[in-house]
């Protein structure tokens, strides 16, 4: 009885396997054979005999790519960058979440909040010219408004690497935190505003309110925010890195990130072995640091782990 | 009745979100200011808010030399209307059949799936595999298949809608009164879906419309260049020329490309469906993002 049946259970099915086929497909093609594709950071690529022909190479790749300065100066700036972005980002994302909450005008609430996303939803290419228009050292707003204000000297600041930290934090923050802020408000929302009413009916300033009672509720939601973010940590958005900093040699040193790094490889430099060696390195170890965070969320807040 | 306290909370808070507004759109008024000033006062007293002299001539060039931009805006649409439309079957036909809690192996397809957001080949793989075997260089569908074509994120969250607000029972009884699968999907789940389904749109749409990178990567001929890519290869001549401008012939050459108020006009076409579309969808996209925020 159950050996007749369950071939014509699956049969019933069959339909809804063939409706996934294509996505399965692509998923199969765009994210699993690359991940496959790793083991060229193993080879010694040769067009001639093929990329899986090609010879073994062994951790040769991994020897150069180390063995060079690059590869602590692009590290350093992944972490670094990435930790200072959430720091920024975050916190005015809360600030901004929780004034959004407590405004009473129902429609300058839904305008505050529409024109902080719009930075979101624009491409890399338009904030680089975005950004271009202020920092151009002929014809940029800074350098022929503000700063003769202020009587300071003309800055160059497309070769000052020193400048970039800041001016790459203030650009992610300006891009992002909108969009953050949509996500604490939705947090907050869930206050219940009765424990807000009773503290402020026992005198409960609205600074206390927001620093002893709503902070605390939406401290799972900042806390796996944050983890999600470490466990991003050893990528960056390209584009900020690329395209904001118009690709300037001079500013590497303080702009030149995994990503970008593993970018000019192949594409400027065609060191395949060299770009699939810190490509294979970003991989392995965003890997396991999403595992690693993952974990700690499902320890504090098992409902909100990912898997 | 409003405390003295309360005004002045709510007084504040109207002023610090008044600046955060102003700082997130007085880069693009400098843009589009840009575009309505006269070339030369640009290049004697730089980008301003208050130019001295406006003008009209990068709209005017546009319009004259508008061969180029017009194709790249073609591709633009093209690929935007063919990719988010590509992205909306692979999402929903992936979403829903995982979302059925009696598909047997779903537990192992959901994870194949999610599996793809904590790791990735990354470039050098993909770029390989998708140049060398899949031969999609210089071509639409390099520019529309690798990346984009499907997000895993709003599989799962598409998934999860399908199950928390389609019955069980109603695709229950359609399958009791004979319907297929295939109509079940098409006349229950695509018209009960509707919100997600609008959602997912409004993102691979702009992510479509807003991709620079799939072209920087795939595309090299001109004749295929998005908006995207077009403002992106512009700021990037112009910034090689003046690092290089010792080369012979290197100021002759800038003197020949679009002046800098062309180039911003262009930047502005580029946004200009955004912005103009946008004041509509903001909700939508306020609802959308607030979905992914995870449970408080």
């Amino acid at each position: 009885m159950r050996s007749r049946s369950k071939p014509r259970k699956l049969k019933r099915f069959i339909p809804l396997y063939l409706m996934m086929a294509p996505s399965l497909l692509y998923l199969v093609i765009n994210n699993y054979l690359p991940m496959f594709g790793l083991v060229i950071a193993f080879k010694n690529v040769n067009f001639k005999k093929g990329i899986l022909g090609s010879d073994w190479a062994g951790l040769e790749n991994f020897k150069y790519l180390f063995a060079t300065q690059d590869a602590w100066v692009i590290t350093r700036n992944t972490l670094l960058y990435n930790i200072a972005f959430i720091f920024v980002h975050t916190f005015l994302a809360i600030c901004l979440a929780v004034i959004l909450s407590e405004l009473t005008a129902k429609r300058s609430k839904r305008i505050y909040q529409s024109v902080t996303l719009l930075p979101y939803l624009i491409s890399m290419v338009i904030i680089s010219y975005l950004v271009n228009a202020f920092l151009s050292s002929d014809t940029g707003f800074l350098n022929n408004s503000v700063l003769p204000l202020l009587g300071m000297e003309p800055v160059s600041w497309y070769t000052d690497p020193g400048k970039w930290p800041a001016i790459l934090v203030i650009v992610d923050a300006w891009k992002n935190v909108g969009y953050l802020s949509i996500i604490y408000y939705s947090a907050v929302l869930g206050v219940d505003r009765e424990y807000l009413e009773c503290a402020a009916l026992e005198g409960a300033t609205k600074m206390q309110q927001i620093r002893k009672i709503i902070l605390p509720l939406i401290s799972p939601v900042i806390t796996i925010m944050v983890l999600l973010a470490i466990g991003k940590i050893f990528y960056s958005d390209f584009g900020l890195f690329y395209q904001v900093p118009m690709d300037s040699g001079p500013l590497y040193s303080t702009t030149n990130v995994i990503s970008t790094y593993v970018y000019r490889g192949l594409m400027q430099l065609g060191d395949i072995g060299m770009s699939s060696a810190a490509g294979l390195y970003q991989s392995a170890v965003g890997f396991v640091l999403v595992l690693i965070s993952n974990l700690i969320v499902r320890k504090l807040e098992p409902e909100n782990a990912l898997f | 009745m409003k405390t003295r306290e309360e005004r002045v909370f709510q007084a504040v808070s109207h002023v610090i979100m008044i600046f955060a507004s102003a700082v997130c759109v007085i880069p693009f008024l400098l843009l589009i200011i840009s575009s309505f000033t006269d070339n030369n006062t640009i290049v004697a007293n730089g980008y301003s808010f208050f130019p001295e002299k406006w003008g009209l001539e990068a709209y005017r060039y546009l319009l004259q030399r508008s061969d180029q931009i017009l194709r790249a805006y073609g591709i633009t649409v093209l690929v935007t209307a063919v990719g988010t439309v590509g992205n909306l079957l692979l999402t929903t036909m992936l979403a829903y059949p995982l979302s059925r809690t009696d598909l047997p192996g779903r537990k192992a397809l959901s994870f194949l799936v999610f599996f793809t957001m904590l790791f990735n080949g990354g470039l050098v793989p993909t770029y390989l595999l998708y140049t060398t075997y899949l031969g999609v260089k210089n071509s639409l569908a390099g520019l529309i298949v690798p990346l984009l074509l499907l997000n895993a994120y709003w599989v799962m969250i598409m998934r999860t809608f399908f199950q928390n607000s389609i019955p069980k029972a109603v695709i229950e009884s359609a399958q009791i009164d004979g319907a297929s699968e295939m109509r079940i999907f098409c006349q229950i789940i695509l018209p009960m879906g509707k919100p997600i389904i609008a959602t997912v749109c409004l993102f691979a749409g702009i992510a479509y419309w807003n991709d620079w990178y799939n072209g920087m990567i795939y595309v090299t001929e001109s004749n295929l260049f998005s908006i995207q890519q077009l403002l992106n290869r512009m700021l990037s001549d112009i910034q090689f020329l003046q690092s290089n401008s010792s080369m012979a012939g290197a100021a002759d050459y800038i003197s020949k490309i679009p002046g800098t108020t062309v180039r911003m006009a262009i930047a502005v076409v580029g946004i200009l469906p955004i912005l103009v579309v946008y004041p509509f969808m903001q909700n939508n996209f306020v609802k959308g993002i607030a979905i992914g925020a995870v449970k408080g």
